[in-house]
């Protein structure tokens, strides 16, 4: 485990963050780095502000095998008119 | 003046009026089968666009109708419940204290149509993003598949896949930023 390391891992570790996906001691060094770095700190706060606009939001998406079966159908109804 | 592009309704839409649709229905199998009927009456009333409303707006109309009719259809089969009302004195009609009252239910309208905006403005900034990248992020972000089911569905790395999120979180960022926080 490391202490202190790059902006840009700090940024991938800020994103895993977003999904829980840090153990305790990974968001202690995260938050030691933010800390000390405001360019980090600012991409953190605007990560969050992304997780809750979303989570905010409640933002289902139609599953992609039922835009498939979607698409056949309408297809199908499309070709329907075409050849009565 | 709009013009219907059918070919694309799905890629364009189906997601926005499914949607609408679960917000108010609140079941995805029903939210499902009103999209696909939308859809199809659409294309079968598509003669009747006027080209006035974009092709949204005018799907959206259909949709109503749709939802409309599914809960006519829901209603007549539970029978109808009937309320009857009646005040107790003639000089206090309409000057029961709950009228007075702001309704509650308009905030929630409210928050339902901002809602509705910023599901439409996710919507758009999902698909300024590159294919591969909107779908990886909609999985782990919107549907909330784990990184491992994510990788054997499209054979890359546990690191892969974070740059990808890395990207994809921070184009929605700057996207969100212009379309919606300002």
């Amino acid at each position: 485990m490391k202490f202190c390391f790059k902006c840009n891992e700090a940024n991938h570790q800020c994103d895993k963050h977003q999904y829980d996906e840090l153990h305790f001691f990974e968001v202690l060094v995260m938050k030691i780095h933010l800390f000390l770095c405001r360019r980090c700190r600012e991409y953190s706060k605007r990560n969050k502000r992304l997780t809750d606009t979303l989570s905010s939001a409640n933002l289902h998406l139609l599953p992609e095998e039922e835009k498939t079966k979607l698409k056949n159908k309408l297809k199908a109804e499309m070709r329907k008119d075409a050849h009565p | 003046m709009e013009t219907l592009n059918p070919e694309k309704w799905i890629d364009n839409y189906a997601d926005y009026l499914y949607n609408y649709t679960i917000v108010r229905v609140n079941d995805h199998i029903v939210a499902q089968e009103i999209v696909s009927e939308t859809l199809l009456a659409a294309w079968r009333a598509r003669k009747n666009f006027k080209g006035e409303a974009t092709e949204r707006t005018w799907l959206t109309a259909i949709l109503k109708r749709k939802i409309i009719d599914h809960y006519r259809k829901v209603n007549s089969a539970k029978g109808q419940a009937e309320i009857s009302m009646s005040y107790p004195s003639p000089e206090m009609e309409g000057d029961w204290l709950e009228e007075n009252i702001a309704d509650s239910q308009n905030r929630n309208i409210e928050d339902m149509l901002e809602n509705e905006e910023l599901r439409l403005a996710i919507l758009k900034c999902l698909k300024q993003l590159p294919e591969k990248q909107a779908e990886i992020f909609r999985m782990k972000t919107i549907e909330g598949i784990d990184t491992e089911t994510i990788c054997k569905e499209h054979q890359i790395t546990p690191s892969n896949l974070w740059v990808i999120i890395h990207r994809a979180r921070k184009s929605m960022s700057a996207c969100l930023e212009k379309n919606w926080f300002n």
